[in-house]
């Protein structure tokens, strides 16, 4: 190869080295680079749930039998949760339908996942009760068409719904009725004073008072809520009831200790890992392996440069699949290094031995990858969350190690030999051969 | 250089005892399906003190939860597994462990309803055929230019089968003395080691082509040992470095994905096992047998 171009290679290489170091160094390094808008000198790495603890969720519409789930009842669900959850304030929630009835919620960090579920989840229908001069009592379930039950408001009859707390502290949902709705509750509210209004939350009472005046603006609800719950509904009510109740199908809970904890396991088996595999590769092919250390590292900052950069969110089984990768990536340049031994003890020179090597290797290597690339296609398909960020980093790690094997290593050992002091047999292990040429 | 190719028989016979012992496991134990096949919810919960199972058990059954299975799983650390429950159902269980462990907390929880175990369970055959079919259309594609391209599929695939069994089988053994079980990752596990042990079928394979195209006059045997024993030393090279990373993985990992990291190391060691000595002897044993629906064609 072309002494201009081998240095050209190296250039780049060296380039690119620099863009992976400066986009995983933690924070910013000096100066900040920006692109499109994004600042790539301050990229977090994305960490899935269960290394950072959170919830995921798996909902499906609950119909009944013969029910069918009518067009766009789905993508209002989604959207209706979508503006519950920002109300929570959880970053980064991952909202996102799944086939034709279900939706995946995640929301990795959140500290009360019970409340969280019971936010989104429950239906949020809420309804004003008028049962003449007989209480309904509170926590029992009812629905509007029982005999003496009338239904005067629903939720979508409401304003502005948010939680406040009465004179003795209690919290309580204060909401504003909407115009029209307010004729029509001042009506009802202005024949029955002395008669019993109830208010229920899905079917369950959460209150009933005595109606003392007429009330046509503005009310509030208070019954027996906790400060969370009247948070809670206060924000159903904001954002709308759900068009179809939803059921739990799946629901994974992590702790956010046991995620640090195996986070910080994965990253030293990594280390040690790697170590284990460079001490190997330098003992056993010597320069070669030297090569093949140094684009081993190289490969491993490219690849966490693009997980930040995608980006892709790295969970247990994800950094299994880069784990694994780093196996893989050390294959092509173990493939490349055999072979170019063997042409040596052929008698060719180093130069021509070491493109041969390349050479003859990139089948192998392209056959052996692709397999590799259909399964994890074949994961991506039919896997679930956890399996898909498996295959995503693995493929990920096999494409850029199709790189570093090809590229770098056959640059810095290309380079390396054009020292005569390095084209010693005992620096590329194979000592039968009585010397090297260039 | 080792006769590989010349003690074939040797180790179809070692083949055929590991897998008929797969089989067998898989006959008499079953698979120890987890809660993702099966559904189900699983706790794991921190006693704060180390403790015997038994007694969480006790303190389950008080609470109504007749069967539910502990098992220890670290120093403190149980799992719980029921039928599926939703939050309230994981309350009543934390309150119960807590009346004898008041410092008890959930590290994690996960349940699983009956669809989606169900949807699981097909997903994850589903994906093992169709795994197999599209290396079994690529290999075939890329040795289009060589004799009896199909048999080289068909023998990666048949190596490919032969690991899976094994690898299921060890798994269906480990599900009954040691209760691990298997999960989606399990099937995640298998699919990787699939794609291992074809990878390295490959190299050899490839090798194989290159060489019958330079010795054309030389009989097929001889050019598969002669190929076997020239990638010897990079098979067993590259093993060694996926078995050193996973190796650090299983002891150094978390506990989280220790069976996961066994499955990967146990694939890996009978992928290049069986692709060293089993996936290169099926290409002989056909060359030098006439398949009966080929007695006239050839």
């Amino acid at each position: 190869m072309l002494r201009r171009r081998l240095f050209t290679i190296l250039g780049f290489v060296i380039a690119l080295a620099a863009f992976a170091i400066y986009v995983d160094a933690p924070g910013t390094p000096g100066f900040p680079i920006t692109l499109g808008g994004r600042d790539f000198s301050d990229l977090e790495l994305k960490r899935g749930l269960d290394l950072q603890g959170g919830l995921h969720v798996v909902l499906q519409a609950d119909l009944a039998e013969g029910e069918e789930l009518t067009d766009g009842a789905m993508q209002a669900v989604r959207g209706i949760i979508e503006n519950r959850i920002n109300a929570l304030g959880v970053a980064e929630p991952v909202i996102q339908l799944e086939g034709n009835d279900r939706i995946i919620v995640e929301l990795p960090g959140v500290s009360d996942p019970d409340e969280a579920i019971r936010l989104f989840k429950e239906t949020g229908r809420l309804e004003f009760l008028g049962s003449g001069p007989f209480p309904l009592e509170e926590d029992s379930v009812v629905t509007p068409g029982d005999p003496g039950v009338e239904l005067v408001l629903t939720g979508a009859d409401l304003a502005g719904a948010r939680v406040g707390f009465d004179p003795i502290g209690n919290a309580e949902i204060q909401f504003q009725i909407k115009d029209e709705a307010g004729a029509r509750f001042a009506e009802h509210t202005g024949n029955n004073i002395g008669n019993y209004l109830s208010i229920a939350l899905d079917g369950r009472i959460i209150q009933t008072a005595v109606i003392r005046a007429e009330i046509s603006t503005s009310g509030s609800i208070s019954g027996s809520l906790t400060a969370i719950e009247a948070r809670n509904v206060a924000i159903q009510l904001r954002y709308g009831a759900l068009p179809v109740p939803l059921r739990v199908v799946q629901n994974l809970t992590v702790g956010p200790t046991l995620g640090q904890q195996s986070l910080e396991r994965s990253i030293t088996a990594g280390i040690v890992g790697a170590i284990l595999v460079i001490v190997f590769m330098v003992a056993y092919y010597r320069l070669p392996g030297v090569v093949a250390a140094i684009s081993l590292l190289l490969y491993s900052a490219l690849v966490l440069a693009i997980f930040k950069l995608i980006p892709v969110t790295l969970t247990l089984s994800g950094i299994a699949g880069f784990i694994l990768s780093v196996g893989m990536a050390v294959d092509a340049n173990i493939l490349i290094f055999e072979r170019a031994k063997e042409e040596l003890r052929a008698g060719l020179t180093l130069t021509a031995a070491i493109q041969i090597g390349f050479t003859r290797a990139w089948n192998s290597i392209r056959d052996s990858n692709v397999s590799t690339l259909i399964t994890c296609f074949v994961l991506w398909q039919f896997g679930t969350g956890i399996v898909k960020g498996f295959a995503l980093t693995l493929a990920v790690g096999v494409l850029v190690s199709m790189f570093s094997a090809i590229t770098v290593s056959r640059t810095l050992l290309l380079l390396f030999v054009r020292w005569p002091g390095l084209r010693r047999p005992f620096f590329f292990a194979v000592g039968r051969v009585p010397g090297l040429k260039a | 250089m080792f006769n590989i190719v010349g003690r074939r028989n040797l180790y179809f016979l070692l083949s055929g005892v590991l897998l008929l012992g797969a089989i067998l496991s898989l006959a008499i134990f079953g698979l120890n399906l987890g809660i993702d096949f099966t559904s189900g919810s699983l706790l794991r919960v921190d006693l704060g003190v180390p403790t015997v199972t038994a007694n969480i058990s006790d303190a389950l059954a008080a609470s109504g939860f007749d069967n539910a299975v502990v098992q220890s799983a670290g120093e403190n650390t149980v799992l719980i597994r029921t039928d599926p429950v939703d939050i309230p159902g994981r309350i009543l269980i934390e309150d119960a462990i807590r009346t004898r462990y008041p410092a008890a907390h959930t590290l994690s929880f996960n349940t699983v309803g009956p669809v989606i175990g169900a949807e699981l369970t097909r997903n994850a055959l589903l994906a093992i055929v169709v795994a197999s079919a599209a290396i079994l259309v690529y290999l075939t594609w890329s040795f289009r230019n060589v004799e009896w391209s199909v048999r080289y599929g068909i023998a990666a695939v048949a190596t490919l089968v032969h690991d899976s069994l094994i690898l299921i089988g060890v798994f269906a053994l480990l599900g009954k003395v040691a209760g691990i079980e298997i999960d989606s990752m399990f099937v995640t596990a298998v699919l990787t080691g699939v794609g291992f042990s074809v990878h390295d079928t490959i190299v050899v394979f490839d090798r194989i082509r290159e060489n019958r195209r330079r010795h054309r006059d030389t009989n097929f045997d001889e050019v598969v040992n002669y190929s076997l024993n020239q990638t010897l030393d990079r098979s067993l090279n590259t093993s060694l470095t996926a078995v050193f990373v996973l190796t650090a993985l299983l002891i150094l990992g978390g506990e989280t994905i220790r069976e996961f990291t066994l499955a990967l190391l146990i694939g890996v060691v009978v992928g290049t096992y069986s692709s060293i000595f089993i996936a290169s002897c099926l290409l002989v044993e056909w060359a030098n047998r006439r398949m009966p629906w080929e007695s006239r064609a050839a």
